[in-house]
């Protein structure tokens, strides 16, 4: 009994990977999200779900750091410590991005160069934090297609040739291959085919449980947060109107709004 | 191991005129380490519901439910995630699981996280799959697809791969023939036998005098009619 009481007391003690308080964006008389607080912890993978308009895209996009909040703090657990990411300067953000942070975008063509190989996709992040000897950035490039089940001979193809299942596990392998340790995503199965969506859904289970990645996820598919996503929040009109165990909000939901959108779901 | 006091539970359905349904009134009860608690009641009385409390997918109105030193009452998320992982298993009626990865890995996955090796964690999958009668040539096919009774078997291989220090079962034997039956009924007396809590549900009256060594009634916990 003790080692399992042990280990819950240690997940209680580590340090958040992400704190976020009181994070607000407006649009000049509109809100976009207000007054936004949680914290987000190694190896948890937080869902944010809301109808079109609710602020959750908005939010991610203060998050990563594109766009600059009116108030609050977004404090990440850098190498050097806690910083507020909201009010770094500029070239340190930018070296987050390309490091310790990744962003997947709904269109995989927002987060890919489609003038560009599928190798070279994969391999110019890596050039973009320090790797220079092409064979290990070949090979580094070839594993993580066969990673996200891309076979190493379409290595020279260009993302264009692809189907868009594949564009967006490619945009995956791109955004990790790094090893960042947050991950934001943007609705990363919209717009795909059910089966390809299982496809991803089972990949990236698979890659934040093997490489203990924190991410958070933006989506309007209770379904997928509810395989994805340790923990949720539902936002609605900019604000967080509920938040908790992924499978309590959607079991036992307790705002009006999240018992509105729990129950008009359509079964199948 | 599993310790509940004075539980309450109502739900509130605001988008029905906020009519407000209580469902639970100071329930209480304990299990002890190496020991099977069945609740029994009627239809509707509460039974799903309490399990669900301890599950931590329902929350609780007031009370205390300590599992292994925590109160799942009022836990953090990542407590209860935590808890589910190392010490709280959980059979339920329905196998919920991403299409398409294999049968062999669905089962192997909460060792996986619990971070055993990837061989060692389908080794288990495998015995386990095989002492209850799943074919082999099933191993690799996504369970989505399968029979009722079959999916049942996969949900109850996954929640006996690791060795929880306490197991909820929620109709671990309903639809199943009488040679599986009486595997997750041994499956269940070795679990007791190592020290396990386990709290079930059992419509199966053999199963139930099999198994458990006590019965909760939670019509008791029933709050009354208002009428």
């Amino acid at each position: 009994m003790m080692t399992a009481f042990e280990s819950s007391c240690a997940a209680t003690t580590d340090r958040p990977l992400l704190q976020v308080q009181g994070l607000t964006k407006r649009y000049g008389a509109r809100i976009g999200c207000a007054d936004v607080s949680f914290d987000l912890f190694p190896g948890e993978v937080l869902g944010i779900v809301g109808e079109s308009g609710s602020g959750k895209s908005t939010l991610l996009s203060c998050l990563a750091g594109h766009l600059t909040p009116d108030a609050g703090r977004v404090v990440f657990d850098t190498d050097q410590g806690p910083r507020d990411t909201a009010t770094m300067a500029e070239p340190e953000r930018r070296r987050l991005e390309r490091t310790d942070w990744a962003f997947v975008h709904q269109n995989p063509r927002d987060g890919l160069r489609m003038g560009v190989s599928a190798g070279g996709n994969v391999g110019e992040r890596l050039m973009a934090v320090g790797a220079r000897h092409y064979g290990t950035i070949r090979e580094t490039a070839i594993d993580w297609l066969g990673r996200v089940e891309i076979a190493a001979e379409r290595i020279d193809d260009r993302p264009a040739a692809f189907s868009g299942g594949m564009q967006q596990r490619l945009q995956i392998a791109r955004n990790l291959v790094t090893g960042p340790r947050l991950v934001f995503m943007d609705e990363p199965t919209g717009g795909l085919d059910v089966s390809v969506q299982a496809r991803l859904l089972d990949l990236l289970r698979g890659l934040v449980r093997e490489m203990g990645l924190s991410a958070i996820v933006v989506t309007h598919d209770l379904a997928v947060v509810r395989l994805l996503a340790d923990r949720l929040m539902v936002m609605k009109g900019g604000h967080v109107v509920e938040q908790g165990l992924t499978d309590q909000v959607l079991d036992d939901p307790q705002h009006a709004y999240t018992q509105l959108l729990v129950s008009s779901v359509l079964q199948v | 191991m599993i310790e509940i006091s004075n539980l309450c539970k109502s739900f509130t359905l605001h988008n029905q005129g906020g009519i407000v349904i209580p469902v639970m009134k100071t329930a209480s009860l304990s299990v002890l380490p190496g020991e099977c608690v069945g609740l029994v009641g009627a239809s509707g009385a509460g039974k799903s519901t309490l399990m669900r409390m301890v599950w931590g997918n329902y929350l609780a109105a007031a009370g205390v439910i300590r599992v292994g030193g925590l109160d799942v009452a009022r836990a953090a998320p990542r407590e209860i995630i935590a808890l589910r992982r190392d010490t709280l298993g959980y059979v339920s009626q329905f196998l919920r699981v991403v299409p398409r990865v294999p049968t062999l890995d669905v089962v192997a996955e909460p060792l996986r996280v619990l971070g055993v090796p990837a061989e060692m964690a389908r080794a288990r999958a495998a015995d386990l799959l095989a002492r209850l009668n799943i074919p082999q040539r099933l191993w690799s096919l996504s369970p989505t697809t399968f029979s009722g009774g079959e999916q049942q078997r996969v949900n109850i291989a996954r929640g006996f791969a690791h060795g929880y220090p306490a197991l909820l079962l929620d109709e671990p034997t309903a639809s199943l023939d009488a040679a599986n039956r009486a595997v997750v009924l041994d499956l269940i007396a070795e679990a007791k036998a190592r020290g396990a809590a386990i709290l079930g549900i059992f419509h199966d009256e053999g199963a139930r005098a099999r198994v458990c060594d006590r019965l909760v009634d939670v019509t008791g916990f029933t709050p009354k009619a208002a009428a």
